[in-house]
């Protein structure tokens, strides 16, 4: 397979239709290390102050939001009895699914050999980063005593507490912070022989001694490739169950409760399949800006976008059963509370909210089944854009309306969320942004070694095996 | 001051120790070449000359050249195994200690040992722990970080060598090395340059 697909690119991918060429003809290592060190080595462009700017505003916005969070405490929420779960977890189960998208391109498609992940697998493990960063705020903000999250932590402490290890929230501390340093030690290693570049190609004393630091003084020997490639290729099998295990204990926070709607054994794969719909949608939502951005066509062709869109399709469709075998579930279970709430779903008040999911996540994706809207960039960047709602939504939905309406009528009750929520929720949008701007002026944001086992004539038949 | 990875002009002082004028001492021969057959090519030609303390030099990884080159197998998985061994017992036994002996609690009548619980802490340290010794034993293994290293005294090296050319060293350390010899060795493989690396 490995051989076959390098014959291919030693034709210097002529032969090939332009949805099968992952790396345009005429590259070689030369013009990648040319054209992505130029991205920050050059002026900076005008377009980035600007989304910078806007992006740095709206973290301004969240620094606010927090800031009269901290003062007032989780009162300037919208949530109450009975929805104590609002906002907080409905973004951060959005923000930790996205992130998904990034390991599942950079660990899971490298085990499979799927050499298009090659020009964004960097770029989508960024996004993981700021996702998760993103995500993992949440959590904390919702404790009402945020400056105490350190409890969450087992260690030795004069209270003589340690915390309670049956319980799906502390399995959360782990699987998050776990993902969260596996994902930044992921990318760090990807990125050291890059930075080497940067180094080598830096054009002030001050990037030198910066890019020379972070690259750790790689020097590209074959011993150190040797270790490298082990190391990285193990990171990526050690990321595979991880990815899969986080999102299965995010849902775990759901599915061990005893509420209608929650209570589910569909919950675990659901939850990963919505994830990686999501995370696809995000990188998209990012990737094709900055590609036609920077022109960045050559690398990220009209193959990566035909990938990407039908993984979307395939998850979109696993998420849109889940959707139907709940309702399903809920009136075959026979109960009567969990019946309620499907129909309370559907038809209650929240059922705009229902009927929105479904048309953003059950009926826009199938519009990816034709290849002309699969390959037309303005087209599959609105799409990603009604998924990224549409999960967003679904979150909303799973959560508000299996509690707004639980077992006694006595304790139903109606969420909004606030102004404050609100601005918290667009808030951490301008954080993730910032964090993207920052990412793609200051380092290579597509994987330059990596890239450059793309050529022809690369020789690199290991790479074929290993990238 | 060390600029990492770069030329010695202004890194550690090594003239201290070599008399001025006396370049007796060098780190190696280097030859640079165009395209990575022609080091593949030069890599299984210094084996066969019977060199010993060859390095090959590459813009990517080149598994062709890693054989050529007889270099041992990676020690990571071993590594990385014995990381997530201790992860996992890590894991468990927090979760066992704390739950049995320092904190026990009652929670809705489970068992103090509620072990398939504790599996999920246990999954992910081992996870955690390998994946830090992946990276840690990676870097160490490497002997990295490492602020200065002879071959970027080159100047071709330190502009191409992280990009688009190919370089094979045979270092002054291996016992059949003789400078002019090394020289016209490497010059007969179709290098675009062959110069001497400076300690």
């Amino acid at each position: 397979m490995a051989t076959l697909d390098l014959d291919r690119r030693d034709l210097g991918g002529m032969a090939l239709p332009p949805d099968e060429v992952v790396l345009a003809p005429g590259h070689t290592p030369g013009t990648i290390t040319d054209k992505i060190t130029a991205i920050v080595h050059d002026r900076t462009p005008r377009w980035w102050y600007v989304a910078f700017g806007l992006s740095f505003m709206v973290l301004g916005m969240f620094m606010m939001a927090v800031g009269w969070l901290f003062w007032k405490g989780v009162g300037i929420w919208g949530i109450n009895i009975p929805n104590a779960w609002g906002f907080a977890i409905i973004n951060f189960v959005w923000w930790i699914g996205i992130g998904h998208a990034g390991t599942l391109i950079s660990a899971i498609l490298l085990l499979l050999r799927q050499d298009w992940r090659t020009s964004i697998n960097r770029m989508a493990e960024a996004m993981t980063l700021g996702a998760v960063a993103c995500a993992g705020m949440f959590p904390i903000l919702h404790l009402g005593r945020p400056w105490l999250a350190y409890w969450l932590l087992p260690y030795p402490n004069t209270m003589g507490l340690w915390p309670q290890f049956r319980s799906p929230l502390i399995f959360d501390v782990f699987a998050v912070s776990t993902y969260a340093t596996v994902s930044l030690l992921f990318w760090y290693t990807g990125l050291v022989p890059d930075l080497g570049t940067m180094r080598d190609r830096a054009k002030t004393r001050v990037s030198r001694v910066v890019y020379g630091f972070l690259s750790l003084g790689w020097r590209g020997s074959i011993r150190h490739w040797n270790n490298y490639e082990s190391a990285y290729l193990l990171l990526a099998g050690l990321a595979t169950p991880l990815v899969l295990s986080v999102h299965t204990v995010v849902s775990f926070d759901f599915s061990i409760g005893i509420i209608p709607g929650w209570h589910s054994t569909i919950f675990p794969p659901y939850f990963v399949a919505g994830a990686i719909f999501d995370g696809f949608a995000m990188v998209l939502t990012l990737l094709l800006p900055l590609r036609a951005a920077f022109g960045l066509q050559d690398m990220i062709t009209e193959r990566h976008l035909h990938a990407m869109g039908k993984v979307m399709l395939a998850t979109g469709l696993i998420v849109f059963y889940g959707y139907l075998i709940e309702i399903f579930f809920a009136w075959y279970s026979a109960s009567d509370y969990e019946w309620f709430m499907m129909q309370n779903r559907i038809g209650g008040p929240y059922r705009w909210f229902w009927a929105a999911l479904i048309l953003c996540n059950g009926l826009t994706p199938q519009l990816l089944w034709k290849k002309s809207i699969r390959a037309n960039v303005v087209a599959l960047w609105l799409i990603s854009m009604v998924i990224n709602a549409g999960m967003w939504l679904e979150r909303f939905v799973i959560i508000i309306s299996s509690l707004h309406r639980e077992f006694l009528p006595s304790e139903w009750g109606m969420y909004r969320g606030t102004i404050w929520d609100w601005m918290t929720f667009a808030g951490t949008l301008g954080v993730f942004m910032t964090l993207m701007m920052l990412f793609v002026r200051f380092l290579p944001m597509i994987a330059m070694s990596e890239m450059r086992t793309l050529t022809p004539g690369s020789g690199s038949h290991g790479a074929a095996e290993a990238s | 001051m060390t600029t990492l990875g770069h030329r010695r002009s202004d890194a550690i002082d090594y003239d201290d120790r070599i008399p001025p004028g006396d370049h007796s001492r060098i780190y190696g021969t280097m030859a640079e070449f165009a395209t990575p057959d022609d080091l593949l090519a030069a890599a299984h030609a210094a084996r066969a000359a019977g060199y010993k303390k060859v390095d090959a030099y590459t813009p990517y990884p080149m598994e062709a050249v890693v054989e050529a080159l007889e270099v041992p197998r990676s020690k990571m998985p071993l590594v990385v195994l014995l990381g997530g061994i201790v992860g996992g017992l890590t894991g468990f036994f927090l979760a066992y200690t704390t739950q049995v002996f320092i904190w026990p609690w009652n929670i809705g009548g489970r068992p103090y040992n509620s072990w398939p619980a504790f599996i999920v802490p246990t999954f992910e340290c081992t996870i955690l722990f390998a994946a830090l010794a992946a990276v840690v034993g990676m870097i160490a293994l490497n002997g990295l970080p490492q602020p200065y290293h002879p071959v970027f005294n080159v100047p071709a090296f330190s502009r191409r060598a992280s990009s688009d050319r190919f370089f094979l060293v045979i270092e002054a350390v291996d016992p059949k090395f003789d400078r002019d010899e090394a020289r016209r060795f490497l010059s007969g493989l179709n290098p675009s340059e062959v110069s001497e690396v400076e300690l």
